[in-house]
């Protein structure tokens, strides 16, 4: 037996991530074989996660659980259900052929070893994610996500496009991800748990609640923005600025699939309502047929592929939100049979694109000859998503069209789906067959067939969309019901069958989608000229709508900077003292501090409560130094009279504190007040500022008053927190242990090194900091002042040139 | 400022100064005393030889930039912590080592490090601005 099943599990999701920082050097040494060498680790994953179809499919839940942050009974909990398993398998299935495709795709690219190791870095995240079990894994999981996939769209960083595409998709995915993280928090404090096991299974009423209503739709923002619902959808055609190897797993079974999975995972938690209902069918519809609409219009091979995908996605959406028994059972049957024949057109628009040297579908044709193997497989993809029988799409339309059954023909529904189905399928049609067939167009490369690598990937997907529907009985019982099951929280019976019954409203509804298929494809170029007119009429897209956001944001952004941060010194410090006083005398007034300082009943005989205090005659001396300072500060006329009045003051200052009992305290406050004079001397003479401190009468009265507010705030809540109950208990506890257990009889700084000496160590760093700062601003200046003397030389450079 | 008294002076003050300094963090923590208030007496210490003599004479004379004795104070009070990492205890739990040296008990301990640490920390950042607002030329050499 090999590691125990808490780490193999875990391992799953952390392998590729270690296969990310390896995959640099592996191809540094063997070149673009890499890719092959690359691919047993996805490979290898699949094999391990096929060993639990046997227990799942008993009904059996297998978990894993590492320590994560013990303190908050945080751990980094993995489950293996039926639909994380047939997620998980799917993503390592498909990444195993799409690492084998990069690998050839971008053979001899200078960058190909980091372009592997952003692919693994970003499957082990998506793995990550359907495995986790606990929120906060998921939502981390879910974030890795966005910043791999933002690395992958924006590998041909010196293109400003790939940047831009990029940025929208973090912008518009990270927004979700934060939904998805208050989603999380709420949920954690209803439930009390983070594991979304125990929240399914607990007796959490979520639809009675409140707050369902916010939770439902921040899981429902985070699931939209990263499954690319309308009206968020538009990140996505534009992240076909990646390199295809990088389409083809993001946008066909991973990506923008982690939605449909969230939706999916929550569904017994926050589905079942009217709202979830409503809000994710008509979402969901609504996608579906903007997608496949939009795909009409499209010339480009990827950007046709890719509308087809927010369509699919809709579909999906739409589905869970119908939520009854085949509706769910067509959502895992479609996601299987949209993964297998997405992937697979996706890396055959990369073949034609890189043998052929363009992917307009318009600039194509007569590809058959001369790519025999990438056109059988465009074929089996194609028919796949037509839906024609004896594919896995095929039964997923069936029951699709059964769920339409239980749900009572509705009629909105029914429509939707079947025309989005059929444009789909027109879509499906003219990708398949409009490069490879008809008469031979001339293409800016000589075409062939792609190498191995290349045509493995397509070749085997289009097999598999055939060969995985035959053992029909197999596969809805090993695949289809776990994973149903699992979402609907309840044992359901497969009864998919490849069988044609001609009795049935099903075929017929499937017979009436083909033909419609068939005639959207034959008017394809006229529909396509129509809806171009159409768009152009409108003028308006939310792309751009996006980027008028993005100006905005920037452009607020940089106001408020300028507002906040105008650097007139004078305003940050009238500000930072005026908000001291505020403050202070704030909580002073309305917590009645003032009163319980003088109770108004005494303020009557005022003439009682003053005397003369009680002072020494050499207090009188020191106090007297100090009011002295004060009164000489004030009227100095000069800069450094009032810098030296300043230090008088403090010395005597701390000379009180020296006869009150704190030796310490004063001690360093002699030492600051010393050196306070220096620096502020030094400062005026560096700063050339002029001895005389010309100030407006208006700035005196100001600075005046705040300085008298502050005064006042200070002494009178030091005052109040006098007058009131001293609790000493923290004094008595330094008191007592200060010399058994810290050896020491000074107790401040017994207190400063030792038992607040991380605070200590904080400290010193900042004040280490603010010196290096210090510094920077001081030669910073001189440079400044330098400019206009010489630029700075390079002494050696020029010597060279001398000689 | 610059007299010829001030100038002949100032060395002897500033040596008085930096022993007298390293005197009181060493007794801080029996007596009043402790790194903050030693790291303060030097760095005026340093600024009044600044003053005295001139801020590439004090450089000089330092041998090292100020500002790497900041940096090596915050390190030693950071590792100083770590020690204790060693015997199992968690960050910054003291150790104290009593060392018969002579006829006298020595006792050394990891807040004595921290203190040196703060000494060298506040010591070298005050004298760092110190001599850089002093010195019109700072920064050529």
């Amino acid at each position: 037996m090999g590691p125990p099943i808490d780490v193999s599990i875990a391992l799953v999701a952390l392998a590729p991530f270690l296969a990310a920082v390896m995959a640099p050097i592996v191809q540094r040494f063997v070149g673009s074989a890499a890719g092959w060498i690359l691919a047993v680790i996805p490979a290898s994953i699949f094999l391990f996660l096929a060993s639990f179809i046997e227990p799942v499919t008993h009904g059996e839940v297998v978990r894993a659980s590492l320590s994560w942050v013990p303190i908050q009974q945080l751990s980094l909990s993995f489950l293996i259900d039926g639909l994380s398993l047939m997620f998980a398998m799917t993503i390592s299935g498909i990444g195993t052929l799409i690492i084998i495709y990069a690998g050839a795709y971008l053979a001899g690219h200078e960058h190909q070893g980091r372009f592997l190791g952003f692919m693994m870095a970003f499957m082990g995240a998506m793995l990550g994610l359907v495995l986790a079990d606990n929120m906060l894994a998921l939502f981390t999981f879910w974030e890795l996500t966005s910043v791999s996939s933002f690395m992958l769209i924006g590998f041909d960083h010196y293109r400003q496009a790939a940047r831009r595409a990029a940025t929208q998709a973090l912008v518009i995915t990270n927004f979700g991800g934060l939904a998805l993280l208050f989603g999380a928090v709420l949920m954690h404090q209803l439930s009390g748990s983070w594991d979304m096991s125990a929240i399914r299974v607990g007796d959490l009423q979520l639809d009675a609640h409140p707050l369902y209503g916010l939770v439902l739709a921040l899981f429902l923002i985070a699931a939209f923005t990263k499954s690319a619902q309308f009206p968020l959808h538009f990140w996505l055609p534009n992240a076909m600025e990646a390199p295809t190897p990088v389409s083809a797993f993001l946008h066909s079974a991973t990506m923008v699939q982690a939605g449909v999975y969230l939706l999916a995972r929550m569904s017994p938690v926050l589905g079942g309502t009217d709202m979830w209902t409503v809000l994710l069918m008509s979402f969901g519809g609504v996608t579906l047929l903007w997608g496949a609409f939009a795909a009409l219009k499209q010339t480009d091979l990827k950007q046709m592929l890719a509308q087809t995908t927010i369509a699919s996605l809709g579909l999906l959406v739409m589905l869970i939100g119908y939520g009854n028994e085949a509706a769910i059972a067509a959502m895992v049957v479609y996601f299987i049979a949209h993964a297998f024949y997405k992937a697979g057109f996706f890396m055959l628009a990369g073949v034609i694109d890189h043998e052929a040297g363009t992917r307009e579908i318009t600039a194509l044709g007569g590809l058959a000859r001369a790519m025999p193997v990438s056109f059988v497989a465009a074929v089996l993809a194609g028919i796949a998503m037509v839906g024609l029988p004896l594919t896995v799409a095929y039964l997923a339309k069936e029951e699709m069209y059964l769920a339409l059954q239980y749900g009572g023909w509705n009629l909105v529904a029914t429509v939707t789906m079947v025309l989005g189905n059929a444009l789909l399928g027109a879509v499906g049609i003219a990708v398949a067959v409009k490069p490879f067939l008809g008469p031979k167009v001339e293409t800016p490369k000589h075409a062939h067939e792609g190498p191995l690598g290349l045509i493995a990937g397509p070749a085997i997907l289009g097999i598999a969309g055939v060969a995985v529907a035959l053992p029909t009985d197999w596969f809805g019982h090993d695949v289809m019901v776990p994973a149903a099951s699992a979402i609907l929280g309840e044992q359901i019976e497969s009864h998919l069958t490849l069988a044609l019954n001609f009795t049935s409203p099903l075929l017929w509804l499937s017979i009436a989608t083909w033909l419609l298929a068939l005639g959207a494809f034959l008017v394809l170029s006229r529909a396509r000229s129509a809806l171009r007119r159409i768009d152009d009429t409108v003028g308006y897209s939310f792309d751009a709508a996006f980027d008028v956001f993005m100006f905005g944001l920037i452009r607020g952004a940089g106001a408020l900077t300028r507002f906040l941060h105008h650097g007139r010194l004078e305003i940050y410090l009238v500000v930072v003292f005026t908000g001291m006083a505020l403050a202070l005398l704030v909580p002073l007034f309305s917590m009645n501090g003032l009163e319980a300082l003088m109770p108004p009943e005494a303020l009557g005989d005022w003439r009682a409560v003053i005397s003369w205090p009680d002072l020494t005659s050499y207090e009188w001396v020191v106090v007297s130094i100090a009011v002295i300072g004060l009164v000489a500060l004030v009227v100095a006329q000069n800069r450094l009279v009032a810098i030296l009045s300043l230090g008088v003051q403090g010395v005597a200052v701390a000379m009180l504190f020296l006869l009150f009992g704190a030796p310490d305290l004063s001690f360093t406050q002699f030492m600051v007040e010393i050196l306070s004079v220096v620096i502020l001397t030094l400062v005026m003479t560096r700063l050339r500022l002029d001895e005389r401190d010309h100030r407006p009468f208006e700035d005196a009265l100001r600075d005046g008053t705040i300085a008298l507010l502050c005064g006042f705030g200070v002494a009178a809540t030091l005052m109040t927190i006098i007058a009131g109950n001293f609790d000493s208990s923290l004094a008595d506890f330094f008191l007592e242990t200060s010399v058994p257990i810290a050896h020491g009889h000074n107790i401040v700084n017994v207190i400063l090194v030792d038992y607040r000496g991380f605070d200590t160590l904080g400290e010193i760093a900042v004040v280490m900091t603010a010196g290096l700062a210090i510094l920077a601003l001081i030669r910073g200046r001189r440079s400044v002042a330098g400019t206009t003397i010489t630029p700075p030389r390079d002494p050696a450079n020029s010597e060279g040139v001398k000689g | 400022m610059n007299t010829v008294i001030f100038r002949t002076i100032a060395p002897l003050i500033v040596a008085i100064m930096v022993v007298f300094s390293i005197y009181v963090m060493l007794r801080g923590h029996n007596e009043p005393g402790g790194g903050f208030i030693g790291g303060l007496i030097a760095a005026s210490a340093i600024a009044i030889f600044g003053m005295a003599c001139g801020v590439p004479e004090v450089r000089r004379a330092m041998r090292i930039d100020p500002l790497t004795f900041a940096g090596v104070g915050v390190l030693i009070a950071g590792l100083s912590g770590m020690l204790s990492l060693f015997t199992g205890k968690p960050f910054m739990t003291s150790i104290w080592l009593y060392i018969e040296f002579a006829d006298a008990e020595v006792p050394l301990s990891t807040p004595l490090l921290f203190d040196i640490g703060v000494y060298l920390v506040v010591f070298g950042t005050l004298s760092a601005i110190a001599l850089s607002l002093e010195d019109e030329r700072d920064g050529d050499n």
